[in-house]
C-alpha cells in the first residue's frame, strides 16, 4: 500500500514535476521578497515575457508537428525592421499589413521547403536564420531604424498603451493564446497537427495531407513572429538589426520546458504558456532577490534538463538510461 | 565510391568559388590585388581556424549521432579561464610559464564541460540536442557570472608572439588547425574508437548488441569537442588578449553549417573530417570572396543560408529512389 | 558426438499484457544437429528467439548451454556464451567496410587504439572465403548487394566459437545459388559439432537442410519430428493443427456487381501487368511470399504509389488516384500491413485514432464535435467488440488484436466500397484472429468488396472466395475456393505455372 502510494506520488511528480517546481519557486521567491507576488510585479513579468511568449505559441505548432524552427529570431528582427521602416514611408496603417505579408511569405517559404520538399527542418531553418539575417541587414543597409515622430504616432499603442488598465501586450498574448489553444485542441486542423507529429506515416495512411499541415504550422509560426515583431517595434519605436538574435533558442527552451517533445506529437498551448511564465518568473525572481540576470541562464539549464529527464524517466520506468 | 564522391563535391565547390571570385574580382573588385594572392589565402586559413577547429569536433559528435549546441559558450568560458587564470596570485612567481598554465587550465576546463554534457546525455538518456541547448544557456550563464558584463583582458606579449608566430609565413592558428584536422582524421579513419563512432551513429542498437559500450564512447566524443572548443579559444585569445561575455554566440550555428556543408549527416553514421575541412574553407572563401567583390556581411549571410538549403535539396534529389517511391 | 545438448530450453513461459506468448516451451538442439523450428506468424518463434538472445527475460523456465544453466542478460551476453544469431533484418553500418562490420565491437587493436587492419582483413577474408563470397572485405557495406549484406551478417556469427547458431529466415533475400552456399556453410557448422537452429517458412529448405523439425503453435510446443521419417503433410498438420478443419467452411458470397477492376496495372519493378476484379460481397485473397508485390498493389490502389501503366476502374468507371485523400474519396480503404508504423498514432487515444480520416467532417461550427466522435467510437467498439477501458485509453496500451480492431473500425466508419486488408492478423493472438476472420466474412456478406492480403495460407484459405497467387510481381494464377488447396497454392507462389489457368 505504502509502496503503491510512493509510486503514485513518484509518477505524479514525474508527470507534473514542472508545475510542482514552478510552485516551489514561486513560494520561495514570495518568501524572499514580498513584492514578488504583487499584482504589479506579476503584470510586469507577463508583459516582459509577451514577445518571447507570442513566438513560443507559434513554435509550439511547429514542434508538435515534429519539426523545429530556428529562424524565428532572425524573422522577428526582419519584421521589426520592416515595420519601422515602412511606418515612415507608407504610414502605420499600411505598414502593419505589409509587414505581416512579408513575414508570412518567409514562413510560407520554410513551410514549402520542410512540408512539400520534405527537407530536414533543423538545417532548413538554420539556413533561413542566416539568410533572413542577411536579408534584414540588406534591407536596412546595416543602420538602426527609428521612427521620426515618436511622440505623434498611434503605432505605439501595441507596445506601450493599456486597455482597462491591462497593458496591450498582455491582452495580445492572452487573446492569441486562447485562439491558438482552441485551434490546436478543438479543431480538426489541431488534431491533424498531433497526428502528423505523432506518426507522419500513419497520418498519410489516414488521408491527412501531411505536407499541407506542416506548411500551415510554419505559416502560423510566422504569423506569431510578425505579431511579436509588431509588439517589439511598437514598444521601442526604433530598433537594431540584431534585436531578435538568440530568441530561437530561448523560445525552444520555453516550449521544451512546457513538456513538448522534440520528436513531435505532444505538447499544448497551455503548457507552453507555463513554460514561458516559468522562464519569466525565474528571471524576475532572481532579479528581485538581488541576483544578476545571467544567473537565470544557469537555473534554466538545470530546470530544462531535470524537466525532460523526469519526463523520460517516468516513461521508461527507471531513472537512469539503461545504455551501457 | 559514394563517400569519395561526396568528399570531392565540397572541393569542387571550393574550386568553383575560387574561379568565380578570381574572375568576378577582375571586374568588380575595388582593390588591385588578385583574389588568389598567397597572402590572402594564408589569411583565409588563419581566419578559418577558430570555427574550423570546433567543426572538427562537431563532425565527430554528429557522425556519432549527437549534436553539441554549447560549443560557443564553452569557447567563451575557456577563453575567460585562460586569460584570468594567468593573473591568479598563486601563479605569480611563474613568469612566462604562466602562459602554459593558463592554456592547460583552459583545455582542462573545456574537457570538463564536455564531460558534463556527455555524462548527462549518457546517464539521463535525454537527447543531446536538448542537453546541449540547456548547457548552452548554463555555460553562458557561467561566463557572465565570472566577470559580469565586463570584458576580461590580459594582454601578454610573449603569448601574442607565440600566437602570431609563423613558419614560412604560415601562422600558428593555421598550423594548429591543420594538425588537428590530420589528428581527428586519423582518429576517425584509423582507430577503433573512430570506426565505432560510425557504427554507433549508423545503428545504435546494433552497436550495443555488438558489445560496444555506447555510453562511455559518446562521453569521450563530448570531451573531445569540449577540448577542441577550448583549443580554439586558446588559439584565438592568445593573440587578441580580451574576451567579451558575448563572444562565441552563434558559433554553434556556424560550426554546424560548415559540417553539414561538408556532407555530414544529421542522423549520424556518415561524414568525413576532410570534407568538414572543405566546408570550413568554403564558408570562409565565400565570406572573403563576397567581400572581395564588394558585397557586405549581409550578402554573406544570405548566400550561406541559401547554399545550405540548396545542398540539402541536392542531396535529397540525388538519394531519391525514383517515381516508384512510396508517397508518404 | 556427445549426448549433451548444445542448447536446451526447459518450460519457458513468457507473457505480455494480454498475451501468453510462450506457454511452457521446451526444445533442444544437439551438437552437430540442424534443427528446424517451424510455426506460423505469431506462433511464438520470435519471442522464443528473443528470450534466447537475452532481449526478453523468461517469466519461468530455464536455459542450458551444454547442460550448464545460463541466464542471457543481453544479445552480447548470449554471444559470449556461444549462442549466436543471424537476424532477418540487417543490422549493419553502411559507411564501414565489410570487415569492420564482421568484427564490429571486436576490432583487432594495435598501439594507441589503432585498428590492426592487416589482421582484420586477413581474418575477414578468411571467413568470407569460407562462405565462398567473392567480394573483398575492404568493400563498404553500403556498396554491397542485399544478398552480400546478408552474407556479412552470417560472417559475423562465424567470428566466435559458437556452440549454437540460430538462423532466422536467412534465405529471404538470397538467390538460389547463394542458398546453396548458405547450406554448405550450415553443413560445415554441423560437421564442426555446432548446434544449428533453422527458422523458416519454406518447406523445401527445411527438408533439404534439417535433421529434426520442431513445431510451435499458439505459443506452445507441438512436437518434434525426425526429418527423414516425415513428410510435408505431417508437418503442415502439426503446424496448422486441427482447428482449421473444425472451422466452419465459408459460406459462398452472393456476388454483386463488380466494385473494383484493375487492368494491366504496373509499377516499375514492383509489379507488372496485374489484372483482377473484385465483386461486391466477395473476399479476394492475395497470397504470395514477402516481396511478391501484393502490398505494393494495395498501396497503388490507395494512391500511395504512382502506377507506371494500367487502369483502375471503380464501378466500371476509370479513376486516377493520386493520393490517399483521393482514394478515400472514391470509397477505398486500406488497413495497412504495419499496424504500429502505418495504421495508428500510438500516442493518441482510441477515439482520435478511429475518427482520424473523417475528422474534418465531424464538426459543430469550427470545432470538433466530441459527441459525434464518441458516437462513432461507441458504435464500432460494440460492433467489433473492442476491449478497452474507454475512448480515452492510449492506443499504444491496447493489445495487438484490439489495436487492429481500432484500425478496422477506423476504415469501416468511412463506409468504404472497397476494403483492402493487408496482413490482418499479424502479431495477434489466436482468439482475436478467429474474430477478425469472422468479421471479414461478415463484411463480405454485408456487401463490401474485400481484398485480403496475407502471408498465412490458412488465413487466405479460410476467408477468401477467390485466391490470387502472386510471384515476383506477377499474378501467377487465380483460384476459386473450390479449386484451391495448399498444394497448388504453394506451387503457384513458388513460381510454378500450371497449364490450368482459371
Amino acid at each position: 500500500m505504502a509502496e503503491t502510494r510512493a509510486k503514485t506520488i513518484g509518477q505524479f511528480l514525474a508527470r507534473q514535476g514542472i508545475l510542482v517546481a514552478f510552485v516551489l519557486f514561486m513560494i520561495g521567491f514570495a518568501l524572499a521578497n514580498g513584492r514578488f507576488l504583487g499584482i504589479d510585479n506579476i503584470m510586469g513579468v507577463v508583459r516582459s515575457s509577451a514577445i518571447l511568449g507570442v513566438i513560443a505559441l507559434g513554435v509550439t505548432f511547429v514542434v508538435i508537428s515534429g519539426n523545429l524552427d530556428l529562424s524565428v529570431g532572425s524573422m522577428m528582427s526582419f519584421s521589426t525592421i520592416v515595420v519601422l521602416d515602412l511606418h515612415d514611408k507608407i504610414g502605420p496603417a499600411l505598414a502593419i499589413p505589409a509587414m505581416f505579408a512579408m513575414t508570412m511569405a518567409l514562413g510560407a517559404l520554410i513551410g514549402f521547403l520542410v512540408g512539400y520538399l520534405k527537407l530536414n527542418s533543423l538545417i532548413v531553418t538554420l539556413g533561413m536564420l542566416s539568410a533572413i539575417h542577411g536579408l534584414t541587414l540588406t534591407y536596412s543597409g546595416g543602420k538602426n531604424m527609428d521612427i521620426d515622430d515618436k511622440a505623434g504616432t498611434w503605432f505605439s499603442f501595441f507596445g506601450q498603451d493599456s486597455v482597462l488598465g491591462i497593458p496591450v501586450p498582455i491582452l495580445v498574448i492572452a487573446l492569441l493564446a486562447v485562439l491558438l489553444s482552441l485551434l490546436l485542441s478543438r479543431t480538426p486542423f489541431g488534431r491533424k497537427v498531433y497526428a502528423v507529429g505523432g506518426n507522419g506515416v500513419a497520418a498519410t495512411f489516414s488521408g491527412i495531407p501531411r505536407a499541407r499541415v506542416v506548411f500551415m504550422c510554419y505559416l502560423i509560426s510566422a504569423f506569431c513572429v510578425a505579431v511579436a515583431g509588431l509588439l517589439q517595434a511598437s514598444r521601442s519605436l526604433g530598433s537594431q538589426n540584431t534585436v531578435g538574435q538568440g530568441t530561437e533558442l530561448d523560445v525552444l527552451a520555453a516550449v521544451i520546458l512546457g513538456g513538448a517533445s522534440l520528436l513531435g506529437g505532444s505538447g499544448t498551448i497551455f503548457k507552453t504558456v507555463i513554460g514561458v511564465l516559468i522562464l519569466g518568473f525565474i528571471q524576475n525572481g532572481l532579479l528581485l532577490v538581488g541576483l544578476a540576470f545571467y544567473v537565470q541562464y544557469v537555473v534554466t539549464w538545470v530546470i530544462i534538463i531535470l524537466a525532460v529527464w523526469l519526463d523520460i524517466a517516468a516513461k521508461r520506468g527507471r531513472l537512469l538510461s539503461p545504455i551501457a | 565510391m559514394k563517400p569519395y564522391l561526396k568528399q570531392s563535391a565540397i572541393w569542387g565547390f571550393v574550386v568553383l568559388e575560387l574561379i568565380f571570385f578570381s574572375v568576378a574580382g577582375e571586374f568588380l573588385s575595388l582593390s588591385d590585388k588578385a583574389f588568389m594572392d598567397l597572402d590572402n589565402m594564408l589569411l583565409l586559413f588563419k581566419q578559418s581556424a577558430p570555427i574550423g577547429i570546433i567543426a572538427l569536433g562537431m563532425t565527430v559528435v554528429m557522425i556519432n549521432g549527437n549534436i553539441d549546441l554549447s560549443v560557443g559558450a564553452i569557447f567563451a568560458l575557456c577563453a575567460i579561464i585562460m586569460l584570468d587564470s594567468m593573473k591568479w596570485p598563486i601563479f605569480a612567481g611563474l613568469g612566462d610559464w604562466v602562459i602554459l598554465v593558463g592554456w592547460l587550465l583552459a583545455l582542462l576546463s573545456g574537457m570538463v564541460l564536455g564531460l558534463i554534457n556527455g555524462l548527462i546525455v549518457w546517464k539521463t538518456g535525454v537527447d543531446a540536442f536538448i542537453v546541449t541547448l540547456g548547457s548552452m544557456l548554463g555555460y553562458r550563464g557561467l561566463v557572465f557570472m565570472y566577470n559580469g558584463e565586463n570584458p576580461t583582458s590580459n594582454l601578454n606579449w610573449t603569448m601574442v608572439d607565440i600566437a602570431e608566430a609563423d613558419i614560412l609565413g604560415i601562422e600558428t592558428p593555421t598550423i594548429v588547425f591543420v594538425i588537428c584536422t590530420i589528428l581527428v582524421w586519423l582518429l576517425m579513419t584509423r582507430t577503433v574508437h573512430g570506426r565505432n563512432a560510425y557504427a554507433i551513429g549508423d545503428n545504435r542498437e546494433a552497436a550495443v548488441n555488438a558489445g560496444i559500450r555506447v555510453g562511455p564512447h559518446m562521453v569521450w566524443n563530448f570531451v573531445l569537442i569540449g577540448f577542441l572548443a577550448a583549443l580554439s579559444a586558446v588559439v584565438f585569445y592568445s593573440a587578441s588578449g580580451s574576451v567579451n561575455p558575448n563572444d562565441g554566440t552563434l558559433y554553434e550555428l556556424w560550426v554546424i553549417t560548415a559540417v553539414v556543408l561538408g556532407g555530414t549527416k544529421l542522423t549520424g553514421g556518415s561524414g568525413s573530417v576532410i570534407a568538414t575541412f572543405g566546408g570550413v574553407i568554403a564558408i570562409q572563401l565565400l565570406r572573403k570572396g563576397l567581400g572581395h567583390i564588394g558585397a557586405d556581411t549581409a550578402m554573406v549571410n544570405l548566400v550561406i543560408g541559401l547554399i545550405l538549403i540548396a545542398v540539402l535539396f541536392l542531396d535529397r534529389q540525388l538519394n531519391r529512389k525514383g517515381k516508384e517511391e512510396l508517397r508518404t | 558426438m556427445t549426448d549433451i545438448p548444445a542448447l536446451r530450453l526447459q518450460d519457458i513461459v513468457k507473457t505480455f499484457p494480454g498475451v501468453r506468448a510462450l506457454d511452457g516451451v521446451s526444445f533442444q538442439v544437439m551438437p552437430g544437429e540442424v534443427h528446424a523450428l517451424l510455426g506460423e506468424n505469431g506462433a511464438g518463434k520470435s519471442t522464443l528467439m528473443k528470450v534466447l538472445g537475452g532481449i526478453h527475460q523468461p517469466d519461468e523456465g530455464k536455459i542450458f548451454i551444454a547442460e550448464q544453466p545460463a541466464i542471457m542478460k543481453s544479445p552480447l551476453d548470449a554471444k559470449s556464451k556461444g549462442v549466436v544469431f543471424i537476424h532477418q533484418e540487417l543490422s549493419l553500418a553502411d559507411e564501414l567496410s565489410a570487415a569492420e562490420n564482421i568484427y564490429l565491437g571486436e576490432l583487432p587493436r594495435k598501439s594507441f587504439g589503432r585498428v590492426d587492419w592487416k589482421t582484420l582483413y586477413e581474418k575477414s577474408d578468411a571467413i568470407l572465403a569460407r562462405l565462398k563470397c567473392s567480394f573483398d572485405s575492404r568493400k563498404l557495406v553500403g556498396d554491397l548487394s542485399i544478398a552480400n549484406k546478408q552474407m556479412v551478417e552470417i560472417a559475423r556469427a562465424l567470428t566466435v566459437d559458437a556452440k549454437a547458431v540460430i538462423f532466422d529466415e536467412p534465405t529471404a533475400s538470397l538467390t538460389d545459388a547463394e542458398k546453396v552456399v548458405l547450406f554448405d556453410v550450415i553443413n560445415d557448422l554441423r560437421s564442426d559439432g555446432v548446434g544449428v537452429v533453422y527458422i523458416s517458412h519454406r518447406m523445401d529448405e527445411i527438408f533439404t537442410i534439417s535433421d529434426k523439425i520442431s513445431v510451435l503453435r499458439d505459443g506452445s510446443y507441438r512436437g518434434s519430428l525426425v526429418t527423414a521419417d516425415t513428410d510435408e503433410d505431417e508437418v503442415t498438420k502439426l503446424m496448422i493443427g486441427r482447428s482449421l478443419d473444425s472451422e466452419n467452411p465459408i459460406v459462398p458470397a452472393k456476388k454483386g456487381p463488380i466494385a473494383l477492376e484493375v487492368q494491366g496495372l504496373s509499377c516499375g519493378d514492383l509489379f507488372q501487368n496485374v489484372s483482377f476484379k473484385v465483386h461486391e460481397g466477395e473476399v479476394v485473397g492475395f497470397y504470395g511470399l514477402v516481396g511478391a508485390g501484393r502490398t505494393e498493389i494495395a498501396e497503388t490502389l490507395f494512391g500511395l504509389r504512382a502506377p507506371s501503366a494500367g487502369k483502375i476502374l471503380l464501378e466500371g468507371k476509370e479513376v486516377k488516384i493520386a493520393s490517399p485523400i483521393e482514394a478515400i474519396g472514391h470509397g477505398i480503404s486500406l488497413v495497412p500491413e504495419d499496424r504500429k508504423g502505418q495504421g495508428l498514432v500510438l500516442g493518441m487515444n482510441c477515439k482520435d485514432n478511429m475518427t482520424l480520416p473523417q475528422i474534418s467532417d465531424l464538426t459543430a461550427g469550427p470545432f470538433v464535435s466530441d459527441g459525434a466522435e464518441v458516437a462513432i467510437f461507441d458504435q464500432y467498439r460494440d460492433r467489433l467488440q473492442i476491449k478497452t477501458p474507454g475512448w480515452r485509453q492510449k492506443v499504444g496500451n491496447l493489445s495487438g488484436g484490439n489495436q487492429q480492431k481500432i484500425v478496422i473500425g477506423k476504415w469501416l466508419s468511412m463506409a468504404p466500397k472497397v476494403l483492402i486488408v493487408d496482413e490482418p492478423t499479424r502479431g495477434i493472438d489466436v482468439g482475436s484472429k478467429a474474430e477478425i476472420h469472422n468479421l471479414i466474412r461478415d463484411l463480405a456478406s454485408q456487401g463490401y468488396a474485400v481484398i485480403v492480403i496475407s502471408s498465412e495460407m490458412p488465413e487466405v484459405l479460410r476467408v477468401s472466395d477467390r485466391v490470387v497467387a502472386m510471384f515476383h510481381g506477377e499474378i501467377i494464377r487465380e483460384f476459386t475456393s473450390d479449386e484451391v488447396n495448399e498444394d497448388n497454392l504453394v506451387q503457384a507462389i513458388s513460381g510454378i505455372r500450371t497449364t490450368k489457368v482459371a
